[in-house]
């Protein structure tokens, strides 16, 4: 499998690093202080390959802290807001668009 | 039953300890994710969307009351409550954590359940006929048959590093509930002129971005040489399979490419040469096997007892009855499908709290087995049919005694974009709005038979090629389309939908599939005329013309 380092990055807006974390698969994101949140708030924005090519391959280098890291687009409001660029992105923020089964 | 003895429970628990090392490697940073991914994937164990997923095997789809309780037993302590039934006899949990992976493996051990060949590119799950070993007609259990398939490619360096993954169903009855046609390997169990059993050999089936429908190579092989006659065939496909494109390397393209005559020539060639080895099952080991399956001890039992005439003058009770109940190969005994297809709710989903009042109602009613089908339903498959209207009130106190078994709500889908990483477009919200949208009863029954099958991409895990009316996900900038097919079907007479035209808007598959029912309404012959029967006689124009008209 190309590595996500080697595929060509195309970022045309706004973007971050996302994976899932190891021993959860919980949703994550990479910051600017070079560490994972769950919260999209506390990502680090790139808005240019170059920027984005580095801090995928940092977020890629973290093996042990994330797994399948890779480029989202997100959408920055006027008021600096963060939201997901697209409805896979949403779904993987704010979870299944169903009602779940059984509620927690 | 089948009955595991010390040889099985040996492999599956030194399964969990490898794979609980094999965690703990991952974890500590000893193991590298792509070091780690195939021994995960060995294991059942995806990374979705939220968090990672994992599918148990349910070999040819039976189920004790016991391993049902401890299927409830995974969902409630290491996941979410509930679990996921798969088109494949699988059950799927959608939030499990890496760390408790290998504790849930070693729960399920203690009952025989565990995760071999659930993924990666190897011999997947045998499946078979849900209603295998009571269907009236059945030429034999075909179970047997798929345990030694199960045994002997467990495991196997021939069956467990593959071009792609590889799917064998079997079934044995005339009417085919396993879908074998849409399967690698398809083998339908049936008696020669000689009155022996053997198979029909069909390959070269499947869905996804290519889809086949499988082909007879052999229209006869002995049951004896069952095995050596499927790892020919797995040989020839190891040695001419593609491993450079993973869109060309199903045993599907190898079929298509060399023709059907030469691979099954080169099949032929291949099992002259082995046919009479080690592979060759002498009756001592088939008897061995089959003495493992245990029956139940059935009474003697009326066909229309006292507690059947009377509940009878319920509706509702008859509405239920009438399409989740079907006849047994023992008089008194029906087979019961639990449909786990709720009105607005996810197709094939079951809460812990759920399985475990079927575990019980198996015990009360079932002898203590359950089923699980490709449709994504459950079957309690041995009641006897003085307990039916006791059961359908117990089972509709659980929420799965909706009475839409076959009919237009009755959908499979695939989990979609809510859960899956490879998914374009939703999956769920499409069934359940239909579900809404044809949640009347009656309405339901006017329409008569009618499979709706979704998928949220083409890999097509929802089976939408064959589904009566097919629902694929695609994605257009960003945005959810869904291309509508009509006309498949997976059973003997398999073929693929046809696509109607355009993709239509999430908003608009709802009213599209109420344009096609009202089509097929106003268009059939009779009223027993079944939508899938209209459309093999009018073709697919009059339903595309009833659809784009307007839009």
């Amino acid at each position: 499998m190309t590595s996500p380092l080697q595929q060509k990055i195309k970022v045309t807006g706004p973007s971050v690093v996302t994976a899932n974390r190891t021993w959860d698969g919980a949703v994550i994101y990479r910051t600017a202080g070079k560490d994972w949140s769950t919260d999209l708030a506390r990502a680090a924005i790139v808005r240019v390959a170059d920027e984005a090519r580095a801090l995928l391959a940092e977020s890629v280098a973290d093996d042990l802290g994330a797994v399948g890291a890779y480029i989202a687009p997100v959408q920055v409001g006027n008021d600096g807001r963060i939201e997901p660029g697209n409805l896979r992105e949403q779904i993987r923020r704010s979870g299944v668009t169903i009602g779940l089964p059984v509620q927690l | 039953m089948y009955a595991y003895d010390e040889i099985d429970r040996t492999l599956v628990n030194e399964r969990v300890a490898e794979f609980r090392d094999q965690v703990e490697r991952r974890l500590s940073g000893e193991l590298t994710e792509d070091e780690f991914k195939m021994l995960r994937l060995q294991n059942g164990v995806y990374l979705q969307l939220h968090a990672y997923m994992f599918r148990v095997a349910i070999p040819y789809g039976t189920l004790s009351s016991r391993q049902l309780r401890k299927l409830a037993h995974v969902a409630r302590t290491y996941d979410r409550g509930y679990g996921h039934f798969t088109t494949r006899q699988n059950v799927q949990f959608n939030w499990i954590k890496l760390k408790d992976l290998p504790d849930a493996l070693a729960d399920l051990a203690e009952v025989g359940i565990h995760a071999m060949q659930t993924s990666g590119n190897n011999m997947r799950n045998v499946t078979s006929d849900q209603w295998a070993g009571v269907a009236p007609g059945e030429v034999e259990d075909p179970r047997i048959w798929s345990e030694l398939l199960r045994q002997h490619t467990t495991l196997h360096p021939e069956f467990s590093f593959l071009p792609r993954k590889f799917k064998i169903a079997i079934t044995a009855s005339a009417h085919d509930r396993a879908a074998i046609k849409i399967h690698d390997i398809g083998l339908r169990l049936h008696k020669n002129d000689k009155g022996e059993n053997g198979f029909e050999v069909l390959v070269g089936g499947g869905l996804g971005r290519t889809p086949f429908i499988a082909k007879t190579i052999k229209p006869f092989v002995h049951g004896r040489d069952i095995l050596s006659y499927v790892e020919a065939i797995l040989r020839v496909y190891n040695q001419y399979g593609r491993r450079d494109n993973i869109y060309k390397a199903r045993i599907k393209i190898l079929v298509h490419e060399l023709g059907i005559e030469k691979f099954a020539g080169e099949v032929e060639d291949e099992w002259r040469q082995m046919r009479d080895g080690a592979l060759n099952l002498d009756d001592e080991v088939i008897e061995d096997i089959r003495s493992r399956f245990s029956y139940p001890h059935y009474e003697k039992l009326p066909h229309m007892p006292e507690e059947l005439r009377k509940a009878a003058h319920d509706p509702a009770f008859e509405a239920w009855r009438k399409n989740s109940t079907f006849a047994h190969k023992i008089q008194g005994y029906s087979i019961v499908t639990v449909s786990l297809k709720p009105v607005g709710g996810p197709p094939g989903d079951a809460t812990a709290d759920q399985m475990d009042a079927l575990a019980d109602l198996a015990d009360r009613y079932s002898f203590g087995e359950i089923r699980v089908g490709h449709e994504q339903n459950l079957a309690l498959p041995h009641v006897a049919r003085r307990d039916l209207p006791a059961l359908w009130r117990a089972l509709d106190r659980i929420g799965f005694a909706t009475p839409n078994v076959n009919l237009i709500t009755d959908i499979i889908a695939c989990p979609g974009l809510d859960y899956c990483s490879l998914a374009n477009a939703r999956s769920i919200p499409i069934a359940q709005e239909l579900t809404r949208r044809f949640a009347n009863h009656e309405l339901a029954n006017l329409i008569g038979r009618l499979h709706i099958n979704i998928s949220g991409c083409i890999n097509a895990c929802g089976h939408h090629h064959v589904g009566h009316i097919g629902i694929l996900g695609v994605e257009k900038n960003d945005e959810e389309f869904y291309q509508v097919s009509i006309g498949g079907r997976a059973d003997e007479d398999a073929e693929l939908g046809q696509l109607i035209g355009p993709a239509v808007k999430f908003e608009e598959v709802a009213d599209v599939v109420e344009d096609i029912v009202e089509a097929y309404l106003a268009l059939r012959a009779a009223p027993d005329e079944l939508f899938i029967d209209t459309v093999e006689r009018l073709g697919v124009e009059p339903f595309r013309e009833r659809v784009y008209a307007t839009r």
